[in-house]
Formats: C-alpha cells, structure tokens, sequence
C-alpha cells in the first residue's frame, strides 16, 4: 500500500538529487522528516520493487553514443520467446520487447541499440539478423529527440 | 592520462568514465553515497562531488534520481507512433508533448517518424489521452503498441576505458 508520505517521496525522488555530501539529508529536511527514517523508507523501496534503484540517467549523445537505432522485427510467434532472449544477450541491446502489433504494422519484436556510429550499429544489426536468418526487419535510426523526461508520478491520481 | 572528446568537445577521462559506469547502475541508498562510490574508485568525497558535478553541468549527466517500475505502481504505458508530415512536425509535437503522461518523443527514420511513450494511472485515461491527441492534431492514424514481454532494459551505457573516440 503506498501511502501519503510515501507518495511524496517518490515524487522528490523523480526529480534531481543534489550532488551534496548528504543529499538525504537535504530531502529529508524537505520532507520535514529524519535522515534515517528517509532511508530506511528508500531502502523498503527497492526490496519491495517500485523503486528499480537511485541513479544517474546519461544524455546518450552526450555521451558520445551518436547512433540510437529502434530495429523492429517481424518473429513467428512459436520462435519469439528464443529471439527474445537471444537479442537481449547482446550487450548493444539495451532494451528489448515483446509488442502488440497494430493494423498493418505488424512487427512484434522491438529492440533499441545504442551505439557510437551507425556503422557500428549496423554492424551489429547484420550480425543479429543473420545468425536469426531473417529479413522482415525495419531500423528506425532517431534523428531528433523532441521529448525526454521522466514520468511524474502521483500528481493526478487519487 | 588519457583523455576523451566526445560530442561538442566535452572532455572525460577513464576515472569518469568508471564513475559513470557505477552510477548508472547504482548510487548506494546511505547518507554519504558519494563518499562509498569514492571508495571503489580510491578517490575522496570531494572530488567525487567535483567530477559529478562537472558531468552535470556539461549535460553529459541528464539526471540523478530515483528510477521506478511504473507497473509495480500499477501504471500503465504504450508506446505509439504516426506518420507526420515535414511542415506539421513542430505543431504537432507541441500538441503532443504537453501531455506530462507523454515521456519521450523522437523522430525516427520511417514512414511513421513520429515516435512518443504514454503512461499513465489507467487504461481508460491512456485511451483517453490517445483519443484527445488524434482529436487535437487531426491525425487520422495513431498506432499503439503496449508490450506483452520484457527481454531486457538495461538503461547503462557502457564506457570502456581505453575507447577511442
């Protein structure tokens, strides 16, 4: 059950945590509550899963990964859960999904590789297409990032 | 020492490169986080705040916080796109981005080169928003592709120390 102060917690955690010695401390005072018992309820977080882990998110470009390639695939059904974990073991994938198609659009496998140009990433995409033996596969290289932000939690529910 | 340029001539050497590593994956929950990220990397409190925050404020760092599973919250999320044209590529995102449940928005290589996640408390209110967006920008094609199975996130960007840029 997430109650009141744990909903206000979450949604300061959403946001920046200063690069302070004790950045606890600072949200804590924020909260109006103890250090320690802002801690132990963070640590409660994790164990129960809503909280993946507290981290730094990069900006990819930024950061030198200048190619960001969105590969969808078309899988048969029956071969989709062995291409599913066999895409996920490259260490290029960093996302992978299964998805519902829609109309026309009916790939079903949707993996993000991130990589530092598109050859490389090209590369890659070969590499996994080949060793799977399919063809019905689209890349969708981004060119402009028009949104990113992070989801802001419990602002217009209950 | 070996230094790195990467886009717009931002300078990262091995040591932050390590950081970034470690911090993508996880900054310890305890009161002096950044003094235990010090420590596996032998470098003091202070200049562990110093290097953070230079990579904060050379935007290579885009955010320090909490990243949750929206599902175990009980949210829910799709992922859509349409097909926009050149000229209405600006109106439409402005429409589309207002929507806080809307998180990212890309334009990719495609036909359908619009590419936006929603998520939100409900079904009802992500329908909902769908609808209102179709509405606002007289789209008369939006696709929604909600996921059935998760193979894999992982959100690191993995830095090798003796890359080449």
């Amino acid at each position: 059950m997430i109650e009141n102060l744990d909903k206000k917690i979450i949604r300061r955690l959403q946001e920046n945590i200063s690069v302070i010695a004790t950045p606890y401390k600072e949200i804590a005072d924020e909260l109006n509550m103890n250090e320690e018992e802002l801690i132990q309820k963070v640590k409660t977080y994790t164990e129960t899963g809503i909280l993946k882990r507290i981290g730094a998110i990069l900006y990819h470009r930024k950061a030198g990964f200048n190619a960001n390639a969105m590969v969808v695939w078309k899988i048969d059904n029956e071969d989709l859960d062995n291409v599913g974990k066999y895409m996920a073991s490259f260490s290029e994938v960093s996302h992978c999904y299964e998805r519902k198609p829609c109309g026309s659009w009916d790939y079903n496998l949707y993996t993000m590789i991130h990589e530092k140009d598109r050859d490389r990433c090209n590369k890659i995409i070969e590499k996994i297409a080949n060793t799977i033996g399919i063809e019905n596969y689209r890349i969708l290289y981004s060119t402009r990032e028009l949104k990113k932000t992070s989801m802001k939690y419990f602002i217009d529910s209950n | 020492m070996l230094y790195i340029v990467c886009n717009g001539g931002i300078l990262m050497d091995t040591i932050d490169k390590k950081l970034l590593n470690l911090m993508q994956n996880e900054i310890p929950i305890d009161k002096r986080p950044f003094k235990i990220l010090g420590e596996k990397l032998f470098l003091t409190e202070n200049e562990v705040l110093k290097r953070v925050n230079k990579l904060k404020n050379e935007g290579i760092i885009r955010r320090i916080g909490g990243i949750f599973n929206s599902r175990k919250m009980g949210y829910t999320s799709t992922l859509c796109a349409a097909k926009v044209p050149e000229n209405k590529i600006e109106e439409v995102a402005a429409c589309i981005n207002e929507y806080h449940e809307v998180t990212h928005n890309y334009i990719r290589e495609d036909e359908y080169n619009m590419w936006f996640t929603v998520i939100t408390y409900s079904e009802e209110n992500l329908n909902n928003i769908l609808e209102e967006i179709k509405r606002k920008t007289t789209l008369n094609e939006v696709i929604s592709l909600p996921s059935i199975k998760l193979f894999k996130v992982k959100v690191a960007l993995k830095f090798q120390g003796d890359d080449k840029i």
